[in-house]
């Protein structure tokens, strides 16, 4: 160390390093002026090219909305499409004071609160430069006096834009659903690129049921436009994939001929094709216009559908659930046979009531009120099933025990949600003594065994489930998903087949001919039914005890009593031979199962003159 | 003593005798350290804007500058004699370091830069931002100056490990600063300019074998991206389409703080990191723009003017590499961001958002401290 620093020169040293730092600094001096050159080139000399391209760059991309898939019926009817509509939007970022525009534009078309309370949500979700929508369906004035204004507004936009439209208003409002504007909630869960430009989505029904099969994918284009926000030329565009057209099941004709026959009554009319599970028919009455809905539907239209006794916008096809009443009595006799407890030529004596034994009370046939001695003095399945006999399923549901009937009954579908493809559908009961238990901590009494074998006391049924339990009946134990939907943009989808209900022949053979008599023996409960009729059906009556949907409080004294009136079911399939329609109805406060069959018959005869297809 | 009694006839004022003295003691350039508290409130300033006008990022940045002060503060208190003689030592631990990160090191976007203690991340080659330089500036200080063959072979392979050991993490970006801060050192220690013309005649000689060999796919899309940015309007060229746009949209003027129709409304990746100055550029304009090179460059000179009076060779040679370095961050980030380099992962020195640049950069301006208090008390 020492020796090296004898050989070192401080001053050589200093100087070559002074020198070095010249030319560092002159290089230093260079490189920034290199430096500046260039950003003076881009931010002085070139800065028109770069000021354009970064204005060019705000208004770059413009969501195209999907074209929202079309809905038609079996025959390719028309029942949901879409028509272009005006929408006055404004995009925020172009506005220069956002309240002083919104009170012209109020001063030139009417804009409600609920409008700009909507607007002023939206504003709070959209990205900058995007428009805003505040009014929707223009009229062909409004669009012209803004036409004559807008020059002098910046960032006010009017364009088209296609809504949803139910060509058929109320008459499939059940059967479809509808589209509404996107509220918050939905606003969150929806996918936010996807829904990019657009303002309505599926709320209920069919609509909501598909809606990512009828919503398609956003599309984008790559937009100039001037200072105004008004597109001045399109530089790329991706097309949006356009939603997938449904065809359903429903065939328009018989849904008509089922809401007519219904006429001013409250019910629910449910066809189904027993071979495939397809929905010819899906009325609950009253509907409802499911037009108003598309554009948000007005607060005092909305009460009056909310507040009304008549709970239009319940769907009772699905979400009524009533007792089966004497409806159940086929699948109870199918249970009997089932079970081995009953063969088709087992009788019981029936003295027009039935007691358990050891017990003293009597549990009255239907009939106690006119015919004291009942239905004859032995009674077999066909009989019981045919004039509807209580005192043979009072005994056979004591003999089968709740708990069987509850093993016999699952499989047709009863307590359990059919799995239809629409929304707010509900389960049902099918009691047995476990679900006692669980629902209501008490133990099964021996006397609900008896109602239940009735179709009353604790067992509830929705319409679907009914006309599906029906299909499965008349298909022999074929089982389907009850579907709408029929076809996706013309293709076929197929049936969904569950686990089959397994019988002999002969016990399906039995209860045919019960339910065959019903309507064409002259004892039948709707042998009226049969007049002039060119084919066979199979139906079963049924009456149903109110148990008061919608109950209103400060009805007069004549309409409660017409609320308290028993509910009027029919269920029937038809052609005997080869069933191809199984329905279900049920007419709330109908008096009995005369307000519900004639529909039947109107609904059935429809479809087979129409040509199954 | 002598000082305290040689001034006081000739100044009345104890204050003014007193003021440099206390910087002084304390190790501290007054005017660098203005310069820095200048540069780092300009850069906060850009942050707000920057990161959208989010406060807790600012926050964030004005802790890690508060840290990085005190390790400025900290390193000018150590002695330069102690420098040398730890600058071997630093040296080897870093080697140490990078090998071990190497081995076991973890990683992220398929490099591997981090060394895990317990529950704390570190990048060993920030070590060898300075220990390379004070490496090389202890070798060669200890022989005669200009340096001889041998000892420029030697030089460089003491800058050639650790570079190495940063280009197979791969970290092209450090790599290449770090050799840049040692081959300062044997510059500004006044190797022959025909080392210099060889070298530079060997760099363009090695360019062709490089691309083949040696560069990453991702680096040479980052060079082919440069030449021809619209060939890939939405990949790689997006970066910097954007960032010559907003550059070139601020004008002289600029569009105004927060007003950055390309920063503000996310059309400019990176807003907040390495493309900061396309921020600054956009919403200040040229003016903001000349404003910071302004103070840049008379932090350079200022740099300079410490190595220029620095008493040792050891101190003139960590200045002058400190300072060009520190050169090198400005020109290769405001260069590759307005398009002139190609996209290399170096911040905007002291404006950039992040933490182990900055602790570093302000740890070498602690040792240009060092070297600029030490001369003073030394000499007169």
């Amino acid at each position: 160390m020492h020796r090296k620093i004898a050989l070192k020169d401080p001053h050589l040293e200093a100087r070559i390093y002074n020198a070095r730092t010249v030319t560092a600094i002159t290089l230093v001096l260079l490189f920034i002026a290199v430096i500046l050159a260039r950003y003076y080139t881009l931010q002085i000399t070139e800065f028109e090219t770069y000021s354009t391209r970064s204005e060019r760059n705000r208004v770059q991309l413009q969501p195209l909305p999907p074209k929202r898939g079309l809905i038609y019926d079996r025959n390719g009817i028309l029942l949901a499409d879409n028509r272009p509509s005006f929408i006055l939007s404004v995009v925020r970022e172009r506005v220069e004071d956002l309240d002083a525009t919104l009170e012209e534009l109020a001063g030139l078309v009417p804009i409600s609160d609920s409008d700009l309370e909507r607007f002023h949500k939206r504003v709070g979700r959209s990205r900058p430069y995007e428009a805003v929508p505040l009014r929707f369906r223009l009229t062909e004035d409004e669009r012209a006096r803004l036409a004559v204004n807008r020059h002098r507004m910046p960032g006010v936009v009017v364009d088209a834009q296609l809504l949803r439209h139910y060509p058929h208003g109320q008459l499939f409002s059940h059967a479809l659903g509808y589209v509404g504007r996107i509220n918050e909630r939905e606003a969150r869960e929806l996918d936010e690129t996807d829904y990019r430009g657009t303002f309505h989505v599926g709320k209920v029904g069919v609509e909501k049921y598909y809606e990512d099969t009828l919503h398609g994918s956003v599309g984008y284009q790559n937009v100039e436009t001037n200072a105004h926000g008004r597109v001045l030329r399109v530089l790329e565009r991706y097309a949006p994939v356009p939603g997938s057209d449904l065809t359903l099941h429903l065939d328009y004709h018989v849904q008509k001929a089922a809401t007519e026959a219904l006429g001013e009554q409250r019910g629910a009319v449910v066809a189904i094709d027993p071979a495939s599970g397809g929905i010819l028919a899906l009325v609950s009455t009253p509907g409802f216009d499911t037009n108003l809905f598309v554009n948000g539907i007005s607060t005092t239209d909305y009460s009056a559908l909310r507040d009304s006794p008549d709970v239009p916008l319940f769907n009772r096809a699905v979400q009524g659930s009533y007792p089966p009443g004497s409806t159940i009595k086929p699948f109870m006799g199918m249970a009997g046979l089932a079970s081995g407890l009953v063969t088709p030529e087992t009788t019981v004596p029936d003295p027009g009531w039935y007691r358990l034994p050891g017990s003293s009370r009597r549990y009255r046939d239907w009939t106690w009120s006119t015919r004291r001695a009942g239905h004859a003095p032995q009674v077999d399945l066909k009989m019981a099933i045919a004039e509807s006999c209580d005192v043979y399923f009072y005994d056979l549901a004591r003999r089968l025990t709740i708990d069987r009937m509850h093993e016999f009954l699952a499989p047709y579908g009863f307590g359990a949600r059919t799995g239809v493809d629409t929304t707010n559908e509900r389960s049902g009961v099918l009691p047995s003594s476990a679900w006692k238990r669980a629902a209501m901590a008490q133990p099964w009494y021996p006397g609900e065994t008896i109602s239940a074998g009735i179709g009353q006391g604790y067992m509830l049924a929705t319409p679907m489930q009914l006309a599906a339990a029906t299909g499965t009946l008349a298909s022999r134990g074929q089982r389907y998903t009850p579907r709408l939907l029929r076809a996706v943009d013309g293709e076929e989808l197929p049936p969904q087949a569950l686990q089959p209900v397994s019988a002999p022949e002969a016990d399906w053979a039995a209860v045919f001919d019960g339910m065959r008599e019903v309507v064409h023996g002259e004892r039948g409960t709707a042998n009226y039914l049969s007049e002039d009729i060119a084919y066979e059906m199979a139906g079963k009556t049924g009456t149903a005890q109110v148990i008061g949907i919608a109950q209103g409080e400060d009805y007069n004294e004549e309409e409660v009593a017409e609320r308290h009136r028993h509910h009027g079911l029919f269920i029937a399939f038809a052609p005997l031979q080869a069933p191809s329609i199984a329905v279900a109805i049920i007419v709330e406060n109908g008096g009995g199962s005369s307000a519900a069959a004639p529909i039947a018959r109107a609904v059935i005869d429809t479809w087979l003159q129409g040509g199954a297809g | 003593m002598g000082d305290y009694v040689r001034q006081m006839p000739h100044q009345g004022s104890q204050g003014i005798t007193r003021g440099p003295g206390l910087a002084m003691r304390l190790h501290i350039d007054v005017p660098l350290l203005l310069l820095l508290l200048a540069l780092t409130a300009y850069g906060l300033f850009v942050l707000y804007s920057a990161s959208g006008q989010n406060m807790a990022a600012v926050v964030r940045q004005g802790r890690f500058f508060l840290v990085a002060y005190v390790g400025m503060f900290v390193a000018a208190q150590i002695n330069l004699q102690r420098y040398a003689r730890w600058a071997p030592w630093l040296y080897l631990a870093g080697v140490g370091l990078l090998v071990a990160v190497i081995l076991a090191g973890v990683g992220a976007k398929g490099a591997q830069r981090w060394l895990q203690l317990g529950g704390f991340r570190f990048q060993p080659s920030e070590v060898m931002k300075l220990g390379v330089p004070l490496a090389l500036a202890w070798f060669l200080a200890d022989s005669t100056l200009p340096p001889r063959f041998l000892n420029v072979l030697g030089a460089l392979g003491l800058l050639g490990v650790p570079a190495a050991l940063i280009l197979l993490q791969p970290d092209l970006g450090t790599a290449l600063l770090i050799a840049a801060s040692g081959l300062f050192v044997l510059f500004m220690a006044g190797i022959g300019w025909r080392y210099i013309v060889g070298a530079a005649v060997l760099a363009v000689a090695s360019a062709w074998p490089a691309w083949l060999f040696v560069l990453k796919d991702y680096q040479k899309q980052r060079i082919l991206t440069l030449l021809n940015p619209e060939s890939d309007k939405l990949g790689a060229g997006w970066n910097i389409i954007q960032s010559k746009t907003a550059i070139g949209s601020g004008g002289w003027q600029g569009k105004g703080w927060m007003q950055g129709t390309q920063s503000q409304l996310d059309f400019l990746p990176e807003s907040h990191t390495d493309f900061i100055i396309a921020v600054l550029a956009e919403e200040q304009g040229l003016q903001g723009v000349l404003l910071l090179v302004g103070i840049y460059l008379l932090i350079l000179l200022r740099g300079f003017w410490i190595g220029l009076r620095a008493q040792t060779s050891f101190g003139r040679m960590m200045a002058g590499s400190l300072t060009l370095t520190f050169f090198v961050y400005i020109f290769v980030n405001m260069g590759m961001v307005a398009g002139l380099l190609p996209v290399v992962g170096v911040p905007l020195p002291l404006v950039s958002a992040g933490g182990t640049s900055v602790v570093t950069l302000m740890a070498g301006f602690g040792i240009l401290m060092a070297i600029s208090t030490e001369q003073r008390l030394v000499t007169r």
